[in-house]
């Protein structure tokens, strides 16, 4: 169970990869090394977190999505929101236009994902009720999160709360109500518009290890992109009759920091940004910090309004969303619409989800002797590295590159600082390490004419 | 085969309490294939490791860790525990009002080291300090 191959969704392009190290240095996980001038990827140690998006200054990194011609190969197409996707536009853009941009696009219907919400506040209150013993428990919205507990915090997968996310609860829904209207399930394709590389990977591989109910992933660059140009230029027909529910105020505020705890009961936290969380998460493991009741955390800095795909200032669309909310409140727009009231008993019935496994990446072996054999050696080859953590040796700290020796994927002479005292002692010629940097930057970056 | 650690605990240094936890942590994650074990580990270190910096003046911490083993011992230089059996009573803290107020003193974490290990021996001699001796077997659970 444990090492099962898992899909993610940031792909480095070695095309466009200059190799500057910048995402090694920033992975929480240290799951990235350069060789040949080139990003390289650990695959089992990803969390599809997107940091090293962020940092990549020529876009080497992508995040994959479906083709959008995808679409039509459905009678029925759905685009699932999330409701930062809303949050993403300027104050004067109104969401019909935004829907009947989407409709022009090629979808028959548009809804927005957090209508599953105030089902899952009740669902997540009695989960709580019935799972004392498993303080603190763990929300389970940010997939990140989820792969982060998996690979680094294994002890703590049994405190994930065992609910769907509102964005599952939301296809089922929509899915089901489409084909109680005589709909085949083949002619449904739901497209969930992503603001992250989470996400991607959660739907093409859940954790739980159940199908997806989404049929295709868009991300929400492209799309605003496609939207917003349309809507600037005039360039789509008003007025189409788009079927609209309204979300609850909760809902509207779900993905953001905060949208949890505040339906809580207990002492609860809500934490946001994967170092913070893994900070957090050391505490909580040492059970440093007792008595929470409730943890809600989020990968991105503010939440999923500072997901990787996003195009606005999160903080604006943090504003705008929380503007919309009150609105909400104001009108008494608070509760769900009775639509989704009537499929509760079916909803209620596929909220759970399996158990999450742990698939720890820490151990130096499986074998326990052999680990500890690993160990000494790194205990030993860090008494000679210079724990300068300068990342020359394409690892993004002495320690790792001790771990990477052992585990045969490199070699010490790698250590620029060893390389000096090896040349100094006559064990390496200047010519070598000149071809072991080679190996590590590439060519380019030592063939320049300074 | 065994691998050996030693550790100096100051007492009353608070703001330092939880640091070997944390390391004997990472490298019992880099060992021990079964995490519940590592978390028992971890959680009893934790405890006692606060417990020197609250109750004495100076510690050391000595650990070995073998395939089928681990084995703890904390000594320290402190005021020592007059009644042991009062002590490991759920509940029953001599700690004051400003340890109270860092959320420690709770009266819970000998007891709690108790549940987390197989082996548990405490031993003090009054004015002079205390040593507890914590083992947990791995093939356990
Ligand atoms: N190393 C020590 N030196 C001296 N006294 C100690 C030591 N360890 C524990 N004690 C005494 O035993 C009591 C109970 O310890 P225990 O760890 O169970 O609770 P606590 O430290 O008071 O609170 P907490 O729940 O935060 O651990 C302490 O209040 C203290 O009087
Ligand atoms: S916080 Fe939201 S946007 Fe960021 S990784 Fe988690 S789910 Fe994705
Ligand atoms: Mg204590």
């Amino acid at each position: 169970m444990e090492n099962k191959a898992f899909h993610h969704a940031l792909k480095i392009q070695k095309e466009q990869c200059i190799g500057c190290s910048h995402c090694m240095n920033i992975c929480p996980t240290e799951a990235i090394r350069v060789r040949n001038g080139k990003a390289e990827l650990f695959e089992n140690r990803c969390i599809d977190c997107g940091e090293c998006f962020r940092v990549c200054p020529v876009n080497a990194i992508i995040i994959e999505q479906d083709d959008f011609n995808k679409i039509f190969q459905y009678k029925h197409r759905i685009a699932l929101l999330p409701a930062v996707f809303s949050g993403q536009f300027p104050e004067e853009v109104k969401t019909s236009q935004i829907y009947d941009v989407l409709i022009d696009l090629g979808f028959t219907n548009v809804y927005e994902v957090e209508h599953g919400v105030d089902l899952l506040k009740e669902s997540m209150q009695k989960f709580a009720e019935n799972n004392k013993e498993s303080k603190p428990l763990i929300s389970s919205f940010c997939p990140a999160v989820i792969r982060l507990i998996q690979v680094k915090f294994p002890a703590m997968v049994e405190n994930i709360i065992s609910l769907h996310p509102p964005l599952d609860i939301a296809a089922l829904y929509y899915k089901k109500k489409i084909m109680d209207k005589g709909v085949d399930e083949s002619d449904i394709g739901i497209f969930y518009v992503t603001p992250c590389a989470a996400k991607i990977a959660a739907i093409k591989s859940p954790v739980g290890n159940e199908n997806s109910p989404i049929n295709g992933v868009i991300n929400m660059d492209f799309i605003f992109n496609k939207v917003y140009t349309n809507i600037r230029r005039g360039n789509f027909q008003a007025g189409q009759n788009v079927e609209k529910e309204q979300l609850s105020p909760e809902g509207v505020l779900w993905s953001l920091t905060n949208g949890e705890i505040d339906n809580m009961e207990g002492r609860c936290l809500a934490i946001d940004g994967v170092h913070n969380v893994i900070d957090f998460l050391e505490k909580i493991e040492n059970e440093e910090i007792k008595d929470v009741d409730f943890l809600e955390l989020r990968a991105c800095d503010e939440s999923c309004a500072g997901g990787v795909l996003t195009t606005k200032n999160r903080f604006l669309t943090v504003e705008r969303l929380k503007k919309r909310a009150s609105q909400y409140k104001k009108n008494k727009k608070g509760n769900p619409q009775k639509q989704i009231l009537n499929y509760y008993p079916f909803l209620k019935e596929n909220i759970c989800i399996g158990k999450v496994h742990p698939r720890s990446m820490m151990k130096l072996d499986e074998n326990m002797a052999e680990a500890m054999k690993k160990m000494r050696r790194v205990k030993e080859i860090m008494k000679c590295l210079p724990g300068v953590d300068c990342g020359a040796c394409g690892a993004p700290n002495c320690q790792a590159l001790a771990e990477d020796i052992v585990q045969e994927r490199a070699v010490i002479n790698h250590c620029i600082f060893i390389q000096k005292i090896f040349e100094k002692k006559g064990i390496l010629e200047w010519e070598q390490s000149y071809e072991i940097m080679k190996e590590i930057w590439g060519d380019d970056k030592l063939n320049r004419k300074c | 085969m065994v691998m050996h650690f030693e550790y100096d605990i100051e007492g009353g240094d608070f703001s330092k309490a939880g640091n070997v936890s944390s390391l004997l942590k990472k490298t019992l994650k880099q060992l021990v294939g079964n995490h519940k074990i590592v978390k028992r580990i971890v959680v009893s270190m934790y405890e006692a490791e606060v417990n020197v910096v609250a109750h004495a003046y100076s510690g050391k911490v000595i650990i070995d860790i073998d395939t089928d083993k681990i084995s703890i011992q904390v000594k320290d230089k402190g005021p020592g525990i007059e009644d042991i059996e009062q002590a490991m009573q759920d509940g029953y803290s001599t700690a004051s009002e400003k340890v109270r107020e860092m959320g420690f003193g709770a009266g819970m974490g000998l007891s709690n080291i108790k549940n987390n290990s197989d082996e548990f021996e405490l031993t003090s001699k009054l004015g002079e300090g205390t040593e507890l001796k914590i083992v947990a077997y791995l093939k356990n659970l």
